[in-house]
């Protein structure tokens, strides 16, 4: 599909790319400070990972806590407007005016859903649960989750029968479905751009010795942490995933592909402190339970060490300095071998569950469109980051720049926010020693409905 | 509000119309609110729904809209009234109602009905907001000159911003300043680098916006936000200044090594600090105190840090730091050999690349490992000895070192030191601290939020970090500083009510000068005069409402919410005669996290008794006692308290609302008892947002136990 000539977003604003924790802080904390921001999320909700977790570290606190304040302030100020459903593919421009080239899914459910639910029993065919990374189903028509913003229904398309079975249509009392609508390209200016486009984990099936792919009770930590939300398929039970069985003992690899040249050559920051927590969860629900940890290093950095501390107190969970050599089936369970870089001693475990703590990656690199001179908008690092590029111009937020964890990418992405308002200001800062005043706020009633920028598209391209 | 034109809108969707009969309940309504528009709609937030009311507002001047339609949470981009014209009040019938109850009973009808009357009762009694208005200045002080501080001044410059620096030494740069040269922080990670803050200093110096103040500290700070009232003090003068916010960076100092025992500091004049080898590595120096090289090095990691009996936290950089001094050590002398002792070697991200490259010189040995003493060698002429346990080179590991290095850790600057703001606030000149001295917030989503409303801290002072993550807290401290002073100028509140316009007003001819407003107060927003009456700082307010329930004069009221508003609703619910056997509950729910819990209950359509009454407060703190009293003294059988996780890791968002309402209901208790009324019908729960699948059943079980209770005896009364 060709990218249409529509600008969905006026030159003169921020754009921030990803609605996760480290983009919505950026959005809303420019946007409190006096700026006109749109805030483009692939999803069709915003929260990114943060409220998919079940506690942070180290207060073991939920995440959707701050996220109902971080979506309150989103709802009541005038200046954010949300996309969703909005894919970035490529950037072009410089600092004043950059041109996006935005994939706007077709959500098929318009503004007008209430979130009432009727639908969902209209509808015959199931989908596989992306918001619990899979694990459970949802039907074709389903709320991204019960506290999603926007609260709305979206229809996977790949699934929908479409046209040819629209009972839901049917079952909808207020006309919010749409099944015709069909994903569409638009391009979407913006004065002043910040990349938050979050992180992913490492793909563990690269690291064949540790059997994630082929054994189902090997899982990733952030499966782990799914699992533990009360709002997950299992309602918050940490189980094993083959059989649904009790963890009786449970094994963490550190490390799983981070400081490894083989892998992720860095060191990705949260992950010692996250199994350490996760290890606590699983002692948490059984009292009898035993937690290997084996590692390299602990990097419980800064006062993030008490929390460590309180969790080592525990005496069962273990931690062996050490490298997994392998993981493999020992009749229904998994054995697991180490050596214990410390002692060169042998260790042999056999676990209920072998949680691999990988490692964080970049997780989205758009399209980065040369200018006429070869100047690029955007750079990346080696790894995918966002690299850091000269004042003025755009500027990475969160885990999109490097590893962090939440309370660091918010403080990131409260920066960024700064960067991008001078990048705005630039040109109309007062010279000498003068302050700037920034324009009284606006408050008629101008904020447009979430996704009513699409549907102003649909008019304009209508016309 | 007096001219109240009032406007009473129901919503028929989403299974509300199924649940109860629409048509009798605004009936009903009509008859006891007398609105002069009564209307109902089978989808209120369609753009018709929407449409009629602004219609009938312009056409009948309504002022105030209670719209019983979903939870206030939702559609909010639907009906947005501007506060300063509409008063609107959202009863939810949708989660609150229809979602959990019984459909087409008559008790959910009852329910229904007395939300109904609770909304329009609010809705009356509710003012136009009026922003607070008060002449501010958006300059904004940084106090210290470090690369935090400059940080934060320039990145505030930059975006138009009047700044004042001041510094308390007679130079910019402060710790890292000193030093000529900082661990890599860009690729390839691999060799030192000088430190970014002479470069830092110039732009700061020379920047039009920036007024640097050396040789200068903090004396006193007065005043609120938008109108801090600074005397900064230098050998010399002393003058005022009027500031709107406030950065805070003021690093950190090293933790004192002769505390340290058995780490051998005092022992020997070759057992230094890393600052004090610093010292030498700046001039390319590297010799012991009789002038010699040392052939042996030893870094001892941690050096009061991760301690109980010392620094229990990490203190971030040092293991990068000894890595750094390791890697010059072997470039100045290649005969010496340099020992790393660490607990864990802790460099994150690209750092990681640092640390491979140190590793990589055959020089230096690194390995895990406990101290157990540092002492003089048998031939002392060799120098000391350095005993290890947990290597992996084995249990127990000596080693001969002619020099002992200790990479002390960090403690905040304001540790054991006078006032770095001088706040000249009835709770004290400091920012409050949670642990270890450091004023962080604990929120791990909002970092930046002390309770001292337009103060922000950055940099080392705040959590022991790199210089790299200093200049990203600081910048990231330069942007709220802004907002604060944005804010502030509009009348608005800062976080986590951002924007709201209400303030609370003190009728203080009725002021008993009791002080308990001016002591709960979170946010230490209230001083008092000498007799003890409260002087309300607006612009340091966060509108919790802390202070309107602590008074026990109930003279503290916002516009939209105040003790009678509250009180006179609950006085609506009706109240079955006792032999109907049906109990009333009412649940004052925290509107940060139990109310969305019940919402998100609602969703998953579990279940509530239909004798329970919620009514959302802005912070348990805000709950003043009397509506208790108003409601038992009333024939209500219990009420039931929801508010945040309070104690060390604390959720609640005014820090201390919820622990405070505990305290306030353990004095209430004992008028129970005196009254006759058992103690156990006022209850207080601690939840959390995530706490939806605990919070029905939490209400019902009460709910149960209250049916087996008496019935309250002032029923009917």
């Amino acid at each position: 599909m060709s990218a249409t000539a529509t600008r969905a977003f006026a030159s003169g604003g921020i754009v921030v790319v990803g609605g996760g924790i480290a983009g919505m802080t950026a959005a809303i904390e420019a946007a409190e400070a006096g700026h006109e921001v749109l805030l483009l999320e692939q999803e069709p909700c915003l929260g990114g990972r943060v409220a998919r977790m079940h506690h942070y570290f180290p207060k073991l606190c939920p995440p959707t806590c701050g996220m109902e304040l971080n979506l309150r302030r989103i709802k009541n100020e005038k200046r954010v407007r949300v996309l969703t459903g909005a894919r970035v593919k490529a950037v072009e421009g410089g600092p004043g005016s950059y041109t996006l080239e935005v994939e706007l899914a077709a959500r098929m459910v318009n503004e007008r859903c209430t979130a009432c639910g009727k639908c969902v029993a209209a509808c015959p065919v199931e989908r596989a649960d992306s918001y619990n990374y899979g694990i459970g189903s949802t039907k074709a028509i389903y709320l991204p989750h019960v506290d999603a913003f926007p609260m709305r229904f979206a229809i996977d398309p790949q699934t929908c029968l479409g046209e040819s079975c629209a009972r839901c249509v049917a079952y909808c009392p207020y006309d919010a479905i749409d099944l015709r609508e069909r994903a569409r390209t638009v391009t979407i200016g913006a004065a002043a751009l910040v990349i938050a486009t979050g992180w992913q984990p490492y793909d563990a099936r690269r690291l064949e010795n540790l059997g994630f792919g082929r054994y189902p009770d090997v899982v990733n930590n952030l499966q782990l942490e799914r699992m533990a939300s009360l709002s997950s398929p299992t309602g918050g039970k940490i189980v094993r995933p083959s059989d649904q069985g009790p963890i009786r003992r449970a094994a963490f690899v550190q490390c799983a592909g981070s400081r490894d040249q083989n892998h992720l050559p860095y060191c990705s920051t949260v992950c010692c402190t996250a199994s350490l927590k996760h290890a606590s969860y699983i002692r948490q629900q059984y009292p009898d339970a035993e937690v290997h940890v084996f590692y390299i290093d602990i990097r419980t950095m800064g006062v993030l060490e008490d929390f460590a501390m309180k969790v080592r107190k525990d005496e069962k969970i273990i931690l062996h300095r050490g490298k997994v050599a392998k993981v493999e089936a020992e009749g229904k369970a998994l054995r697991v071998v180490a050596e214990d870089t410390l002692s060169g001693e042998r260790h042999e475990l056999v676990v209920d569950l072998c949680v691999l703590a990988t490692g964080m990656q970049a997780q989205t690199q758009l399209e980065v469109r040369p200018g006429p001179a070869g100047e690029l908008p955007l750079l990346y690092d080696s790894f995918g980051f966002v690299a850091p590029g000269k004042r003025g111009g755009a500027v990475g937020a969160g885990c999109a720049r490097r590893p962090y964890e939440a309370a660091a990418a918010v403080q990131d992405a409260t920066g960024a926010a700064l960067r991008a308002i001078q990048a705005l200001r630039a040109g109309a800062l007062p010279r000498g020693n003068r302050a700037f005043t920034a324009e009284p706020p606006k408050e008629a009633s101008k904020r447009d409905l979430v996704g009513a920028a699409a549907q102003r598209d649909q008019q304009h391209e209508g016309r | 509000m007096e001219n109240a034109k009032l406007g009473l809108y129901l919503c028929s969707g989403c299974g509300i119309g199924d649940a109860v009969d629409v048509p009798k309940l605004a009936a009903t309504a009509e008859k006891y609110g007398k609105p002069a528009v009564c209307r109902t709609h089978a989808c209120l937030c369609s753009a018709e729904g929407v449409k009629t009311i602004r219609e009938d507002q312009a056409r009948e001047g309504l002022n105030t809209l209670c719209l019983a339609a979903c939870s206030p949470r939702v559609m909010t981009e639907v009906f947005d009234f501007d506060p300063r014209e509409t008063v609107v009040d959202r009863v939810n019938l949708r989660e609150h109602v229809a979602w959990c109850s019984k459909p087409k009973d008559e008790d959910t009808q009852a329910l229904a009905e007395d939300y109904l009357r609770m909304g329009l009762t609010r809705a009356k009694r509710m003012e136009l907001l009026k922003r607070y208005e008060s002449e501010t200045v958006k300059t904004i002080l940084v106090v210290g000159g470090g690369i935090a501080g400059m940080t934060a001044a320039l990145e505030a410059a930059l975006a138009g911003y009047e700044i004042i620096l001041c510094e308390k030494s007679d130079r910019l740069g402060g710790f890292l300043g000193k030093l000529s040269s900082r661990f890599p922080h860009t690729a390839p990670f691999e060799e030192p680098e000088p430190p970014p803050t002479a470069a830092l200093a110039d732009a700061v110096l020379s920047h039009p916006r920036i007024a640097v103040r050396l040789s200068t500290t903090v004396e006193s700070t007065a005043g609120q936000p938008g109108q801090l009232d600074v005397t900064l003090k230098s050998a010399a003068t002393s003058e005022t200044i009027r500031v709107g916010a406030v950065v805070m960076a003021t690093g950190f100092k090293l933790y004192d090594p002769k505390k340290l025992g058995r780490w051998g500091y005092g022992l020997s004049p070759n057992v230094l600090t890393c600052e004090e080898l610093e010292h030498q590595l700046a001039a390319n120096v590297l010799r012991r105190s009789d002038g010699r090289t040392p052939r042996s090095v030893a870094f001892l990691l941690c050096a009061g840090s991760r301690d109980p009996e010392h620094l229990p936290y990490c203190s971030a950089v040092c293991c990068r730091v000894a890595l750094k001094q390791a890697l010059q050590i072997r470039r100045l002398s290649p005969e010496t050999k340099v020992y790393i002792f660490y607990k864990d070697l802790r460099s994150p991200g690209r750092h990681e690349d640092f640390y491979r490259h140190v590793q990589a010189d055959p020089g230096i040995f690194l390995t895990k490992a406990e101290l157990r003493e540092v002492r003089p060698a048998k031939d002392r002429a060799r120098g000391l000895e350095v005993e290890v346990s947990g290597t992996a080179l084995g249990e127990r590991l000596v080693v001969e070192a002619e020099l002992v290095v200790l990479a002390t850790g960090m403690q905040p600057a304001t540790e054991g030191d006078a006032s770095h703001l001088g706040l000249k606030y009835r709770q004290g000149p400091d920012l409050p601290t949670i642990e270890h001295g450091f004023p962080d917030s604990k929120f791990v989503c909002f970092p930046y939020e002390t309770r001292r409303t337009a103060f922000y801290t950055a940099g080392c002072v705040r959590e022991p970090m790199d210089s790299d993550r200093a200049v990203e807290d600081a910048t990231g401290a330069a942007m709220k500083a802004i907002q604060a002073v944005e804010l502030t100028g509009q009348g608005r509140a800062l976080h986590p009510r951002t924007g709201d316009l209400s303030f609370p007003d003190f009728f203080l001819q009725r002021c008993t000068q009791c002080k308990r407003c001016t002591e709960e107060c979170p946010f230490g927003a209230i001083d008092e005069d000498e007799k003890g009456t409260p002087k309300p700082n607006p612009n340091r307010c966060r509108r919790c409402g802390v202070c309107m329930g602590a008074c026990p004069e109930r003279i503290i009221s916002f516009a939209n919410y105040s003790v009678p508003m509250i009180g006179a609703a609950l006085k609506e619910i009706e109240v079955p005669d006792a032999e109907d056997e049906k109990p009333r509950i009412v649940v004052l729910a925290c509107e940060n996290d139990a109310l969305p819990a019940l919402d998100i209950a609602a969703m998953n359509r579990m279940q509530l008794d239909a004798t329970v009454r919620f009514q959302s407060v802005r912070c348990l703190g805000s709950l003043n006692i009397v509506w208790i009293a108003d409601c038992l003294s009333k024939g209500i059988d219990a009420v039931l308290l929801l508010g945040c996780k309070f104690g060390d890791d604390l959720q609640c968002h005014f820090i201390k609302g919820s622990e405070l309402a505990s305290k306030r209901l353990e004095n209430l208790q004992e008028t129970l008892g005196r009254l006759m009324l058992d103690a156990n019908r006022i209850r207080l729960e601690q939840v959390s947002i995530m706490d939806f699948h605990r919070i029905p059943e939490i209400v019902n079980a009460f709910a149960a136990e209250v049916r087996e209770m008496e019935p309250n005896p002032y029923k009917g009364f």
